[in-house]
């Protein structure tokens, strides 16, 4: 193990907004610290780069004992869009940015930003349909020859 | 504590090589320090920063982080990464004479 840690590789594989932020702490935090990085969604995490939903990211409010909220009430209709709202103006007083600014944050100090090709072909997505600052859209196989010499996070 | 000698000054610095004590930090010492932290030469816009900094850590008792230096230094993220590649909260709270500021964001 080396003393200092020179690049680490994000994959994003969930959809919800508690699912996507901590990846975009790590990708931040990392090249604040210098560290070179790169995200990679797949899967839901496609949302979080998507043009259509990046801005519409909620917060899982059905079966996530994290919340403390019973299913049922989790369950009804407008939760999710009352608890993202909520911790949304949480964040907003800690300047924790929205994920849409976030993300375009994080390509500006030099992450990559990629989208999975096996997802992509799943949900019938094109580079069109993702954000500009998305670098390209990849394979598993090319993920790990970006990947190699660091440290992969998988979120 | 280890220290550091910048422009014929001994400074008290710590295992990361940040200034134990910012008042032993004089403007001379820091085009040394940013060549120890693999900048060669400090233009202007890194000046504008390492004094922005410096004057937070004088106002506020702390250095911003990245996205507070990004909205309110002047320089925006992008150029913020091509001067100080290394991280420029980090790099540039080095350069001042600032302890590192801790943070998330």
């Amino acid at each position: 193990m080396d003393a200092t840690i020179e690049k680490v590789s994000i994959i994003v594989s969930k959809g919800s907004l508690e699912g996507i932020y901590p990846a975009l702490i790590m990708a931040n935090g990392a090249r604040a610290e210098g560290i070179e990085a790169s995200l990679f969604f797949t899967f839901f995490g496609l949302d979080a780069i998507n043009r259509k939903r990046h801005e519409h990211i909620k917060v899982a409010t059905v079966g996530n004992p994290g919340l403390h909220l019973a299913t049922l009430a989790g369950g009804l209709p407008g939760m999710p869009g009352v608890m993202t709202h909520y911790l949304e103006r949480k964040m907003d007083k800690l300047d924790i940015p929205p994920i849409p600014e976030f993300i375009e944050m994080i390509a500006d100090t030099g992450a990559g930003l990629y989208g999975c090709q096996a997802s992509c072909d799943l949900f019938g997505l094109t580079k069109d349909d993702l954000i500009e600052q998305v670098k390209d859209i990849i394979t598993v196989g090319e993920f790990y020859a970006l990947a190699a010499g660091g440290q992969i996070i998988f979120t | 504590m280890p220290t550091a000698t910048y422009d014929g000054h001994d400074v008290a610095v710590n295992d990361e090589g940040f200034l134990t004590e910012p008042g032993q930090w004089t403007e001379d010492m820091a085009p040394q320090i940013a060549k120890s932290a693999g900048i060669e030469e400090l233009t202007p816009r890194h000046w504008q920063v390492i004094r922005f900094m410096r004057a937070e850590y004088q106002a506020k008792g702390t250095g911003p982080t990245v996205r507070v230096l990004g909205k309110t230094s002047g320089v925006p993220i992008k150029e913020l990464y091509q001067l100080f590649p290394k991280g420029p909260a980090k790099t540039a709270a080095k350069i001042a004479g600032i302890p590192k500021p801790r943070g998330c964001i």
